[in-house]
């Protein structure tokens, strides 16, 4: 049995990944450039991988950390897709400026 | 002892994590978040999820990063001048989170888990990963492929700049 398990109760893993989510989210709503828009969004699906994993160590399920690497692959292809985009948008408007791409607002 | 190596890289995380979102220039940013990956990786290494913790290293630290700050030296970001945001949206952007914090809070508190009494420590080993990987999940992992070649196809389109069709 691993140690990590009789000696850190699940709960601070939940207050853990808790706080790295409400870190992201905070981000995506303070800050105005893209990129690190989309970097805090990796931050919060970090924060899900590690709460994926810490359960899936707890329960002695393989089928956790499996769900964790899908994820991984997920965010890989988003990452690149959506800095594509970004660099689409930054040749039209000349910034990473999110509040500039407001044309769709009613 | 393995209670206080975790206290104290969920520490130093949460602090990189917040360096991350209030660093000016964004090449700090994207620094402040290497390191936060890091420390998430030495935390799978506790869990001993040796696997993910490579494969994160590798993907995240090595490849997505890479590429934020591939974009930012591309398009020429490396300045502390951005514009920010209003210090009344920024209250009410901290507020909004700090809610959905405590209500995180309030619904997990007092969380206990009915494991078992001895889990498998060797779950997350490259050997037991594999093989639920190509007998289980054989057919999602088959579908993350073609996912990552549509995104290949979609990435070059998006970033070409005259296409004939």
């Amino acid at each position: 049995m691993l140690d990590i398990v009789r000696s850190v109760p699940i709960e601070y893993y939940l207050m853990y990944s808790s706080i790295l989510f409400c870190i992201g989210v905070f981000g995506v709503l303070i800050r105005r450039n893209a990129i690190i828009v989309l970097m805090c969004i990796e931050l919060m699906l970090n924060a899900v991988n590690l709460l994926l994993a810490a359960f899936s160590t707890y329960l002695g399920d393989a089928q956790g950390q499996i769900m964790v690497f899908f994820i991984m692959v997920v965010a890989a292809a988003e990452a690149a897709v959506g800095l594509g985009i970004l660099v689409m948008v930054y040749r039209n408007t000349k910034s990473t400026d999110i509040s500039l791409l407001d044309k769709l607002r009613w | 002892m393995t209670l206080a190596i975790f206290i104290t890289l969920a520490i130093i995380s949460v602090l990189t994590a917040l360096m991350m979102v209030f660093a000016k220039n964004p090449v700090h940013s994207v620094l402040y978040l290497i390191l936060t990956f890091f420390l998430i990786a030495a935390q799978y290494i506790m869990l001993n999820a040796q696997f993910l913790a490579v494969v994160h290293l590798i993907v995240y630290a090595g490849a997505i990063m890479v590429l934020f700050l591939f974009v930012l030296m591309l398009l020429n970001l490396n300045q502390d001048s951005e514009p920010q945001k209003s210090v009344s949206w920024k209250f009410s952007g901290a507020i909004a989170a700090g809610m959905l914090f405590v209500t995180f809070i309030g619904a997990l508190k007092g969380a206990t888990l009915q494991g078992p009494e001895a889990p498998d420590p060797h779950v997350g080993l490259v050997k037991n990963l594999g093989h639920a990987l190509f007998t289980d999940f054989v057919v999602p992992f088959e579908i993350a492929g073609i996912l990552f070649l549509s995104a290949m196809v979609g990435a070059v389109l998006v970033g070409k700049r005259d296409i004939k069709l």
